[in-house]
């Protein structure tokens, strides 16, 4: 019965693993600001859908890109 | 009529097509060329009509050169790589996010940008060689996401966010769900083999657990209750720290003497409980700023002009009495002083919300606060920014007390005779078990001092106030903190002000006094008007009837004057008194715009400020239940209009300075009334800090408004009765929370005393009572929240 020991370690290690994540999850600032990051996820796919089709404009206002950019 | 594709607004007859697509104004074309050149597009996808009309910018910026002014703004610098915060008060939605996100398309120097939505900030990483910061804030400028940056940022140093709460909710919720499974076992087979060999250990580990949440993730309740006892006051914390640190000397005891379980699970429970109710309280909007004072508003450097006429960049702060400026045209004017060069045409809505600009000429004293827009003007300092006649204000003692602490809250006030309430009953019970069995006193006398511990009444008022302040916050009533409720529910006199909180400064009521126009006057007049920028040329090209669009055969416009228009020999002019030859008498302070015809005087248009939809409703409903009075700075001309619109007898002051109103206010406290005030300008500002509550109305709420309580959307204005009695029903719900948490204590203290307080009936209780509580405060709140309009 002493396997209880074995458990009641691995159960505590276990726990204390996910409560460091917690922390370093907290430390990093995943928590300040809990509103953007939903919306950001939404958006890569959409980009790659955009960029596929309008490949056309791309090129045509690629020498406009270089003009914009000397802001 | 056509929307612009970029910002949603309609086009006027003059819409710009591009590209195949409808634009307002030059401005959005733009936008919308940077972001088609950059395949930045898809911002228009994810919502249509987003973006915001980029303004005109030249030399405003110039200060961010200044290698002193940049440095303090940059967060951080390691010579090549450099990071800001900025904040763009016109982030508003996804495609914002979107489009802020991928700034790094635009420009080859930015490596990164991330935005923080509900803070409204933007955080860019740059390399230093490639784009300067300026360079970066034009840019930001130029998509029509421009960055405030103020005086506020200059003082400020490296923010520290606080995240204490959530390492002590993470401590509290991790150690409160081991000890229950570790005591588990416990509440249901007392006596079985296995469980006895190892309940020593078990014990033991429940004792580890529950040490840092009693000194760590609870010590603010220690703290509090030692810091109210010190002062005399028993606060609600009083009770708490009793009952958690009798819970935590009983449950060491017990166990090590081996005289049972101890209640450890109930402990962290208590604990974790009361800070689930703190987290949910701390509603915050971090893009609204309760706090600011002048500094927010005012710009960080102004240009000053050199005994060699050379422009040069100065901090505000080292503006020095004698000191040349140049204003440029929307800029603050950040001290007192007297115009010297250009035609001045400011701005004081900051300062006292009326948003008709001022005529000043050269010689006039101008003062700080005020925004120039019209050109350049060359100004003379007389004082410095801190002795400037709007920054005087801040020098009053009310800006540093905190106002908060003076006030008691239902729960504090209701923990004092609880405290003495449950010492009573501890007492009188351990002395009648001293005569029945005196082995069982010390048992009994914790037990009632565990399971009295007011963990439900503690939670009733934050979860009630914190659901209420996001419903408020749901119907554009942003409030500072959930206190905020409890004294909106005290109040028994409001005070408004005049301009800017009940009339609107959106829109204006325009009425003609003179000779009547005839029909070939009125076209020409709105042909001539047509031509025409200025606001209130607009406003009254959009009041007169249609007419057919003729081509003028003259047009001139005669800048801070009027415009001329000239058709068929006949000519109309449209201005000043001055311009069109006409001696005003001006027995009041009303806008106006003269027209004359062939050099005759014809009569004015006068532009009244409109009173907000509801303000008689407001009124009146208001005035049933407490005192009323509107104060202004305004002269008495709306005396009249005002009288008509408001209940009979409400009193009128008029001609109140920004300190005026603040004794005002003061006077009436020392009346003891409770007193709301309801601004909106700077000079309101010292009554807004005065008052109990000082709410200050806001057209748009990204926009600033002064230090206050809570902040109303404008039109939201004839909610705001609604909202108060939404706040006094609020307290009802605490008190009867109160009840309900009082009943669950009568039942546990009927345990407590007859000294059958098992540790598994404390666990069940103190989750259950709370955990009902919580509930019922929810959803009582939820239902006046669907009534409230």
């Amino acid at each position: 019965m002493s396997v209880i020991y074995l458990l009641l370690t691995i159960s505590i290690v276990v726990a204390l693993v996910f409560f460091a994540a917690f922390i370093i999850s907290v430390r990093s600032g995943q928590y300040d600001d809990s509103y953007t990051p939903s919306v950001r996820m939404l958006f890569e796919d959409e980009v790659v859908k955009n960029t596929t089709i309008e490949p056309t404009t791309k090129i045509k206002k690629s020498n406009q890109l270089n003009k914009k950019q000397n802001l | 009529m056509s929307k612009c594709y970029h910002c949603g607004d309609n086009c006027n007859i003059t819409a710009i097509v591009f590209d195949d697509k409808n634009f307002c104004c030059n401005g959005c074309k733009t936008v919308y060329e940077i972001f088609q050149s950059n395949d930045l597009t898809y911002y228009y996808d994810l919502q249509s009509g987003a973006g915001t009309t980029p303004l005109a910018i030249e030399g405003k910026y110039d200060f961010l050169t200044s290698n002193t002014i940049a440095q303090r703004l940059i967060e951080f610098d390691d010579g090549t790589v450099q990071i800001v915060n900025l904040f763009i008060p016109g982030i508003h939605c996804s495609s914002c996010i979107w489009v802020l996100e991928n700034l790094k398309k635009l420009h080859p120097g930015i490596t990164n940008s991330q935005v923080d939505f509900p803070k409204k900030t933007v955080r860019v990483t740059f390399k230093a060689e490639l784009v300067t910061l300026k360079e970066l804030v034009i840019l930001l400028a130029k998509i029509g996401y421009e960055p405030y940056i103020s005086l506020d940022d200059y003082d400020k140093g490296k923010s520290k966010t606080d995240r204490s709460i959530l390492y002590k909710l993470g401590v509290a919720g991790f150690a409160f769900g081991n000890i229950m499974f570790l005591s588990f076992p416990e509440y249901f087979e007392v006596g079985e083999f296995w469980l006895d060999q190892y309940k020593g250990l078990f014990r033991w580990l429940m004792f580890a657990f529950s040490l840092p949440v009693v000194f760590y993730a609870g010590s603010d309740y220690l703290i509090s209750a030692y810091k109210g006892l010190r002062s005399g006051l028993l606060n609600i914390d009083v009770p708490i720290a009793l009952g958690v640190l009798v819970l935590f000397t009983r449950s060491s005891f017990e166990i090590f003497f081996d005289l049972g379980s101890g209640f450890f699970d109930s402990l962290t429970g208590l604990i974790f409980f009361l800070l689930v109710g703190r987290f949910f309280q701390q509603k915050t909007y971090s893009f609204l700023s309760f706090e600011r004072d002048y500094k927010s508003y005012f710009p960080i450097a102004v240009t000053r002009l050199s005994k060699k006429k050379k422009e040069e960049t100065v901090q505000v702060y080292d503006i020095k009495r004698g000191d040349r400026l140049l204003i440029r045209n929307k800029e603050l004017i950040p001290v007192d002083g007297i115009l010297i060069n250009g035609k001045a045409q400011i701005d004081y809505s900051f300062v006292t919300g009326e948003s008709e600009p001022v005529q000043k000429i050269s010689g006039d004293k101008v003062f700080a606060g005020g925004r120039q827009c019209y050109g350049a003007i060359e100004i003379e300092t007389l004082k410095s920014v801190s002795q400037s006649y709007l920054t005087q204000l801040w020098g009053n003692s009310v800006f540093q007390k905190d106002k908060t602490t003076a006030f008691q809250t239902l729960t504090d006030s209701i923990g004092k005779r609880f405290t003495i309430a449950v010492l009573a009953i501890a007492i009188i019970a351990a002395s009648f078990w001293m005569y029945q069995d005196s082995s069982k006193v010390f048992n009994v006398f914790t037990a009632v001092l565990i399971i009295a511990c007011p963990c439900a009444i503690a939670l009733a008022a934050p979860f009630t106030l914190g659901n209420m302040l996001r419903i408020f916050g749901r119907k554009k009533f942003y409030l500072k903190d959930s206190s905020v409720i409890e004294q909106l529910a005290q109040i028994d006199t409001a005070i408004f002000d005049k301009t800017g909180t009940i009339t609107t400064t959106q829109s204006s009521s325009i009425s003609y006094e003179g000779m009547e126009l005839s029909v070939e006057e009125e076209s020409l007049l709105k042909n001539t008007l047509r031509a025409s920028n200025h606001p209130l040329s607009r406003s009254l090209y959009a009041l007169l009837k249609e007419h057919d669009i003729e081509t003028l055969d003259e047009y001139r416009e005669y800048t801070g004057k009027g415009v001329q228009g000239v058709k068929d020999k006949s000519d109309v002019k449209v201005g000043s008194a001055d311009f069109v030859g006409h001696q005003q008498q001006s027995d009041y302070n009303s806008t106006s715009v003269h027209v004359s015809a062939n050099d005759a005087y014809k009569g004015c248009f006068v532009f009244n400020n409109n009173y907000r939809e509801g303000v008689s409703e407001v009124f009146k409903e208001m005035g049933r239940y407490m005192d009323l009075a509107v104060i202004s700075g305004d002269n008495s001309g709306e005396k009249t209009r005002l009288e008509k619109l408001l209940p009979k007898l409400t009193p009128l002051y008029f001609n109140q300075k920004p300190t005026d109103k603040l004794e005002f206010i003061s006077e009436l406290q020392a009346n003891d009334k409770k007193v709301l005030m309801v601004g909106d300008g700077l000079n309101d500002a010292g009554a807004l800090a005065q008052s109990n509550v000082g709410l200050a109305i806001s057209e748009n709420i990204n926009v600033f408004s002064p230090a206050c309580d809570g902040i109303l959307d404008a039109t939201k204005f004839k909610y705001l009765n609604n909202y108060i009695l939404a706040s006094k029903k609020a307290i009802k719900i605490i008190k009867l929370c109160f009840i309900l948490s009082l009943m669950y204590n009568v039942v546990g203290l009927y345990f407590a005393v007859t000294g059958q307080l098992e540790p598994v009936i404390a666990a069940i209780l103190m989750p259950l009572s709370s955990i009902s509580i919580v509930a019922f405060a929810t959803l009582a709140t939820n239902v006046i929240g669907k009534k409230l309009n």
